[in-house]
């Protein structure tokens, strides 16, 4: 706590879009209780960082730190566990810092495979086949710069973390909660939860938020919503043949996206007691499936083009593989990347049914 | 003595013979009705099958959440074979049937993440075949063999120099064990 | 060689590093601007289906992800060949204008605002919002708070949510609004009308008493580049959809261009030492950091737009886009002349905030506008589309190629802020000459003039790479030849 009675608070951005900071200062004339409450000490969005401080601040200083982004290169990680030791209390803010979010999908592609892809891109310029490189000699001197990682790595895969915020971006209200819990805790006028758990969301899925209505669920055949008819606006996304993520993702947003009419994406991560965030949206989607003859299993199952996509969309760099094989392990199988269009294998005297 | 002499002495790097030759390990989920009942009537015959095949008893295989699957890839595992009732058969009543639908989406996600179709099968097994399932994990092991290990558990390897790929740290750390997922 | 390290970031913020390099004088040699990242959305969105673009693209920028969010909706309407239902269109605009006024607000009074209205040289401590609120009073602060809440209730209302919005899709969207919610917008788009109103005249008392005048539209910060921007059939500046015109520094118009054709018309340069390229026109060709007729860089974004175009299409915007050329590049024997001064985005701005305001009642007292029918479900196949909106920051053009299902197979993407990363790094590098001398006494004054080098451009490197917008802390290390620190200068001492 600082001399004048406030709590220290901190937020960083690593490898983010920055609609965490945004979803933060939404909070509008709230953010003038939460400087009430708290010396910003470091903030970068919206006040002028000092790091140089942040590096001479004793360890365990920052009350509290809301740290948003994914960790993609060596300098990510260096912040990391530079806000690690400096802060008393380290909040992974958002689906990047909980699970990758979209910009883990990377990990499907090699480093190498995606600056070829940008670098070579239909508008670029460069017969030399220039990449960027960590060390460039130019005439002046030497330039830098940091190295990417080969998997983008969600913060508790480098760090300790205490508490979860997850959505992209955590919503704009849960946000005033969690700061609301964790100010009072700090006062002493609260509990302060318990570690490791998530915070600003509830425990079930945006489903049972969600006031479209659920029957039964029988799909036989998965559609892609804009080549669809208008839908029943208040009907089961999914019992319209829809892909939602619904089931599986942990309620707190409001089930915004399905009451607009689109699909639950999954931004924030996976309902309590849920490992694997695409696993279990898997068995979801396995659940509905009105089928029971391989044959036409496989035939709705081609409704859904792209799994990984569809499963771990926000999830891959936190999920149990964390990324695709050539990724993880540097070697290649004549399957990788492509989504799969085989069918399942069984083996050779297995019958069909008897 | 001349340095070529010497030189010549130094034996060469071991035969390829020297090393042991890579062994599958594979993790069979069995069925405590009908696969399970089989693998052990397999042990009373006396039916050989590989050693490498490590197995883990459901109830049912529509027990066998896809987790489970990805914990035992993500945990080293080279090979994943589900074995239950035949479709008609299940304890269950249709318990396999959702099984095989997982099992089929699954096939897709673990292709797409570049694990070859031959590292996750199935095969039905009623209580009576056991000489069949012993056949069908020894089938399962030389399926995977040429494969090579999956290598979940590897540290990456580094990338080029030139590039700015650097640490790979922290992205080849160990899951949790196999216990620790959720009932 | 003194080398001068302006590291906003290696251990920490970790979105942009500025290195400048002395010769034996002690006087400029050569400034590198570098940002150090890159996550690749262009690699890893291949194999999605497109229609997922919208709600994938709008997580490279939170501060702006209605402007990807369109661009993918308008390059997934083009890959399918269709053309959403004319009400879709207007609330996507709709949507489009709201979010313009808001980002537009978000700049003025938190990022680049303190640099006009508070000044460079008042202290650290009043350099922000806070400081800009005392300037302008709490009252009015408050407005400014309103302005961005209902910037993003309209967002949401259309959008479905307020960051990250979802309900765009191949052929339309997927919702429209009720009569009540049209009515609640109108009421937030006429408050919007106002403050924008009050905003320009704040500006223009901050112009006549300021000792900032000078620093805003003075030549330190001046390139005589190309520009463009989106315009309309008239000519006139167009945020969501329109012709690319290119106009030289002389004012001559190097033509105008569908945004299917950007690939004629755009190149990208890559150099090792930065994630981020650099595009110019091809026409022209990549001559280097240099400005003038015959260098290929471009400017966008409000300066560039307005220069780009020939006048606003509403009337009030129109009457505030007439005093400022007047003011600023007033015509010579009858010939227009362009705006170069980079301070002057600032003023631009805040046109383009009018504009859209204005532009939000027109489209609100279109009866179609609560109209249910706002998608079309596309008939053809999947094949290849660019879609192209102005994001605040600049022409943002996204192209897909898909296959005979609508899955990716290529994407490539320019983006506002990376269109103008040549010219910032050509004002970092002018504004360190300028202030950088021989028995120059480097200090903190230089930095926060560096800083608004590149600030006047509102530059987003999270659309371009992952970085915010904003205040870049500045640290300067110099650094003598064998790379030993001589001194250390912090923004915050």
């Amino acid at each position: 706590m600082s001399a004048n009675g406030k709590h220290r608070f901190a937020m960083y951005w690593a490898a983010a879009c920055g609609g965490c900071d945004i979803s933060v200062i939404n909070l509008h004339e709230a953010i003038l209780d939460l400087a009430d409450h708290f010396d910003i000490v470091f903030w970068p969005a919206i006040m002028d960082a000092k790091y140089a401080d942040v590096e001479a601040m004793p360890d365990g200083w920052i009350d509290l730190t809301l740290f948003s982004g994914g960790i993609r290169n060596t300098e990510n990680a260096e912040v990391a566990r530079l806000l690690r030791r400096k802060s008393a209390t380290l909040v992974a803010f958002g689906s990047c810092a909980n699970e990758g979010c979209i910009p883990g999908l990377a990990n499907l592609t090699t480093t190498t495979d995606l600056l070829d892809t940008v670098y070579e891109g239909p508008t670029m310029d460069n017969p030399d086949h220039v990449r960027p490189a960590s060390s460039t000699m130019v005439p002046e001197g030497e330039l830098h710069l940091p190295a990417m990682n080969r998997l983008l790595q969600t913060l508790d895969q480098v760090v300790e973390v205490d508490y979860r915020v997850p959505g992209c971006p955590p919503e704009t209200e849960r946000i005033a909660e969690v700061l609301g819990l964790l100010g009072a805790a700090l006062d002493g006028k609260a509990t302060l939860p318990v570690h490791g758990s998530v915070l600003g969301a509830g425990q079930s899925t945006v489903c049972d938020e969600c006031r479209r209505d659920r029957g039964i669920k029988r799909i036989a055949q998965f559609g892609r919503l804009h080549e669809l008819p208008p839908l029943d606006p208040s009907l089961c996304l999914l019992e319209q043949s829809v892909p939602c993520n619904g089931p599986a993702t942990r309620s707190g947003c409001g089930a915004k996206c399905p009451l607009a009419g689109a699909s639950c994406i999954g931004c924030y991560g996976p309902a309590d007691g849920v490992v694997d965030f695409g696993a279990r949206l898997l068995s979801a989607f396995a659940s509905v499936v009105d089928a029971s003859e391989p044959d036409e299993i496989d035939r709705i199952l081609d409704g859904l083009p792209d799994p990984v996509g569809q499963f771990y969309r926000f999830s891959l760099a936190g999920s149990l593989l964390r990324g695709s094989r050539e990724v993880r392990t540097g070697a290649t199988s004549a399957t990788a990347s492509a989504p799969a269009t085989a069918t399942a294998r069984t083996l050779a005297t297995a019958g069909a049914g008897r | 003595m001349t340095d070529d002499v010497v030189a010549q002495a130094i034996p060469a790097a071991p035969a390829e013979a020297a090393i042991p030759p890579f062994e599958p390990v594979v993790l069979a989920f069995t069925c405590n009705w009908c696969s399970y009942r089989a693998a052990d009537l397999a042990g009373t015959a006396r039916t050989k099958y590989p050693p490498n095949v490590r197995l883990v008893r459901l109830m049912c295989s529509g027990r066998l959440d896809p987790t489970f699957v990805l914990k035992a890839f993500a945990s080293g595992a080279d090979g994943v074979l589900m074995t239950g009732c035949w479709p008609a058969d299940c304890h269950y009543r249709v318990q396999n049937v959702k099984a095989l639908r997982r099992f089929e989406l699954l096939h897709r996600v673990l292709e797409q993440l570049g694990i070859e179709p031959e590292r996750f099968q199935r095969f039905y097994a009623s209580a009576a075949e056991g000489s069949q399932l012993a056949a069908a994990f020894t089938r399962m092991i030389e399926d995977v063999r040429p494969l090579g290990p999956l290598g979940w558990g590897r540290v990456p390897a580094v990338a080029p120099e030139d590039l700015p790929t650097g640490e790979a740290e922290g992205g080849a750390a160990e899951p949790a064990a196999l216990e620790a997922v959720g009932a | 060689m003194t080398r001068l390290t302006i590291d906003p970031i290696t251990r920490l913020e970790g979105h942009g590093k500025i290195e400048i390099f002395l010769d034996d004088q002690g006087d400029v040699e050569r400034t590198y601007f570098q940002v150090p990242e890159l996550r690749g959305f262009e690699s890893f969105c291949v194999g999605r289906p497109v229609e997922e673009m919208p709600t994938l693209t709008n997580r490279i920028c939170g501060v702006c992800p209605e402007a990807h969010h369109l661009a993918a909706a308008k390059a997934a309407d083009a890959v399918y060949g269709v053309d959403p239902p004319r009400p879709a269109k207007l609330l996507r605009e709709l949507l489009y204008c709201a979010f313009f006024v808001t980002d537009h607000t978000t700049h003025f009074y938190a990022l680049g605002g303190p640099d006009v209205i508070v000044g460079p040289d008042a202290p650290i401590a009043d350099r922000n919002i806070l400081g800009v609120i005392r300037k302008v009073g709490l009252e009015f602060g408050s407005r400014v708070i309103e302005t961005r809440r209902g910037g993003h209730r309209v967002i949401e209302l259309i959008g479905g949510r307020r960051i990250h919005p979802c309900t765009s899709v191949p052929g339309g969207l997927t919702k429209g609004i009720t009569p009540d919610e049209r009515d609640e917008i109108e009421g937030i788009a006429r408050s919007m009308l106002d403050f924008a109103g009050v905003s320009l005249d704040t500006f223009d008392q901050v112009m006549t008493d300021g000792p900032t005048r000078e620093l805003v539209l003075g030549d330190l910060f001046r390139h005589e580049t190309y520009y463009a921007g989106l315009v309309d059939e008239g000519g006139r500046v167009a945020l969501y959809d329109g012709r690319i015109s290119v106009v030289a520094p002389d004012g001559e118009s190097l033509g105008t261009y569908a945004p299917a054709e950007y690939r004629d018309w755009i190149a990208e340069h890559v150099e090792p030492w930065t994630y981020l390229t650099f595009p110019y026109l091809r026409k022209i060709g990549w001559k280097g950091f240099v400005d003038g007729k015959d260098s290929g860089v471009y400017c966008v974004g409000p300066l560039g737009r307005l220069n780009a175009a020939t006048g606003m299409a509403t009337p009030r915007a129109q009457e505030a886009y007439e005093r400022y050329f007047a003011t600023l590049a007033p015509a010579v024997e009858g010939r227009r002349r362009l705006v170069h001064q980079r301070g002057a985005s600032h003023w631009a701005r805040l046109i383009e905030m009018l504009y859209a305001a204005e532009r939000m009642l027109e489209l609100l007292a279109d009866p179609e506008i609560t109209s249910d029918d706002v998608r079309r479900v596309p008939t053809q196949p999947p094949t290849e589309g660019v879609g192209t909106v102005e994001a605040p920051r600049g022409t943002l053009t996204h192209h897909y190629w898909t296959d005979e299902r609508g899955i990716l197979t290529r994407v490539n993407l320019i983006v506002g802020t990376t269109n103008n990363h040549a010219p910032i790094a050509m004002s970092i590098d002018r504004a360190a000459r300028g202030l950088i001398h021989a028995g120059v006494v480097v200090d903190n004054g230089l930095l926060d003039r560096i800083e608004m080098a590149f600030r006047s451009y509102d530059p987003c490197f999270g659309c371009a790479t992952h970085s915010l917008p904003g205040h870049m802390p500045l640290e300067v290390t110099i650094r003598d030849v064998r790379g030993d620190t001589v001194d250390v200068l912090r923004r915050d001492d």
